[in-house]
């Protein structure tokens, strides 16, 4: 069968992608008319959220090109196209900062870190940890990383479009090589700034708390957060009638990514909370008290949606080669890390009074409609099948 | 009466052919022995996947059942222990201190099982002479072992030459 090799943007996805974003923008209206607290912590969290799975995508695709992988060919511009959501979650970022840094970042109070007040008497509000903690978080330096992660990580994402686009136009050699090398770079840069990032954005909400592990606990979920949504992009194109030289030995290695990544996100999860748990030090146990306290039941559908499940549903060989399961699971993944983030995020800033209701979801609904009209425009930029890539012929005969 | 036949092969394109082109003739190929993995291989003998598999989740099952059991015994029934601090003395309370052990041991006996099973089916086991077909079985040469009728040995050796058998052994 012939592919159809570009992508058109279904008038009825655009239509639904529409109706999913006024989902959120009502959402959202009516959250800040009852609860602004809670609006300004949803919306951290379902950013934050969809600028992994972009974020991740991106990690994906520059991982292909810098292993020389073969199989990924057929599936490659998907995470392309998703990696160019990113300019969205720099520009909600910077609003969020701006219009409620105070509220999400308790760190940002100027006046705590203070040791004395300008008329030379000791502040009473003055925070010990905080002030120790100024030279990394201060609000100058905090803008100068956070434009900076997102110049980094977006100009990549573009610079790699530009030379998957030239690739498809001329077919020259060089352009796989300059992507290849761009995406060396990034992958270093990508080590640094998961970490830095994940301490900036989410870690340092807990102002008081710490953990060494936070970076890599906050890459685990980006990776496998986005092979969930790669899988669930690539079983839709599928039903849609593109893509027809992926077969189930492509299907296969997405699972098995899929299968590895929740464990290797479980192993982080647990590392950092036995740890804790263990050594039951005041000063961290506070972090693990207030989840476990006030938002018990996530914090159990958590770890039962982010291990158990993949780790049963996708044991066996022939359960990785069956699209619907494959289509289910990354439902399952998406939904299980949105839990997950809702967890690093919102009880940091809302304490006991977060909540989780209607005005979440449909605030993530609208993040949804975002993602999707973001993504799938970008996928009609390109074609849909990297047909000059020098490793196409592999991916066909590919057999596991 | 059926007779065994083993041909000697020295590529793995050519094995791959040949068992396609005997099988064309109604000759029965039951094994073949290779030093590498051939891609296809599995596929153009018909032969069941391997079921290590489910053996290896069986051993795992037990593994992570005994460790937790002898913890259980140890930690919490015989000897109860104040673990970080929380003397909660029961078992459900206190598995985030199990889990490495238990995580531990469920790996080493997946794999000695697997590892003992795989020897066991394979007849591999220590004072077991192996029955080597050909010296070079192990190095560049790959064995195909076919049966049939007695009656039809010499049709079948000449099928085997035909497709490309450089040596062939009873």
């Amino acid at each position: 069968m012939q592919d159809n090799l570009t992508y058109t943007f279904s008038s009825k996805l655009k239509t639904l992608s529409f109706i999913l974003m006024a989902i959120g923008a009502i959402s959202i209206g009516i959250s800040f008319a009852t609860n602004p607290d809670q609006t300004w912590a949803n919306l951290m969290h379902n950013n934050f959220y969809f600028l992994t799975i972009a974020l991740g995508g991106l990690f994906f695709y520059a991982v292909q090109y810098a292993a020389e992988v073969g199989w990924s060919v057929y599936i490659i511009r998907i995470p392309l196209a998703m990696s160019q959501y990113l300019w969205i979650s720099g520009v909600i970022m910077l609003i969020l900062f701006f219009a409620a840094g105070h509220h999400i970042w308790h760190w940002t109070h100027h006046e705590l870190v203070m040791e004395t007040l300008p008329d030379g008497k000791p502040n009473p509000d003055y925070d010990e940890i905080l002030a120790g903690k100024s030279a990394y978080l201060n609000v100058p330096f905090f803008l100068i990383r956070m434009v900076a992660y997102f110049v980094i990580w977006y100009g990549f994402a573009v610079l790699l479009r530009k030379h998957a686009m030239k690739e498809d136009l001329t077919g020259a050699i060089e352009h796989h090589n300059r992507s290849r090398k761009l995406s060396i770079i990034f992958l270093v840069l990508f080590a640094v700034t998961s970490s830095t990032s994940a301490w900036d954005f989410v870690m340092s909400i807990d102002s008081h708390w710490f953990s060494t592990l936070y970076g890599w606990y906050t890459f685990s979920g980006i990776f496998v957060s986005s092979l969930g949504v790669i899988a669930l992009i690539m079983v839709y194109l599928r039903s849609q009638g593109y893509l027809h030289h992926l077969n189930e030995n492509h299907f296969h290695d997405v699972g098995k990514f899929i299968f590895a990544f929740s464990i290797f996100w479980t192993y982080l999860w647990f590392a950092q909370f036995m740890l804790i748990w263990y050594a039951n030090l005041p000063e961290e146990v506070t972090y693990f008290m207030e989840r476990q306290d006030y938002y018990k039941t996530l914090f159990v559908t958590n770890f039962l949606v982010n291990f158990i499940l993949p780790f049963v549903v996708l044991m066996t060989r022939d359960a990785k080669r069956k699209l619907r399961l494959l289509a289910i699971l990354g439902s399952v993944i998406f939904i299980g890390h949105w839990i997950d983030t809702y967890l690093m995020v919102v009880p940091g800033i809302m304490h006991e009074k977060g909540t989780i209701g209607v005005l979440e979801i449909g605030t993530t609904i609208g993040f949804i409609g975002m993602f999707i009209f973001t993504v799938f425009t970008a996928l009609t930029k390109l074609s849909l099948l990297p047909q000059k890539h020098p490793m196409l012929q592999e991916s066909e005969h590919f057999i596991l | 009466m059926t007779k065994q036949l083993h041909g000697i092969f020295n590529d793995d394109e050519v094995l791959l052919n040949a068992i396609k082109e005997l099988k064309s003739k109604g000759i029965k190929c039951t094994n073949a022995y290779s030093p590498f993995p051939v891609h296809g291989l599995d596929g153009a003998l018909g032969l069941k996947r391997t079921r290590i598999s489910i053996a290896s989740f069986l051993y795992g099952a037990t593994g992570t059942c005994l460790a937790l059991l002898m913890m259980w015994y140890m930690n919490i029934w015989d000897w109860p222990m104040d673990i970080g601090g929380k003397p909660s003395w029961n078992l459900y309370k206190n598995i985030p201190a199990f889990i490495p052990i238990t995580f531990e041991f469920t790996v080493l006996c997946a794999a000695h099982g697997m590892v003992i099973t795989f020897y066991l089916r394979s007849r591999l086991l220590p004072g077991v002479t192996p029955n080597v077909i050909h010296d070079r079985m192990h190095d560049d040469h790959f064995v195909l072992t076919v049966e049939g009728k007695v009656s039809d040995e010499t049709a079948i050796r000449e099928s085997l030459k035909q497709v490309g058998a450089v040596e062939i052994r009873s």
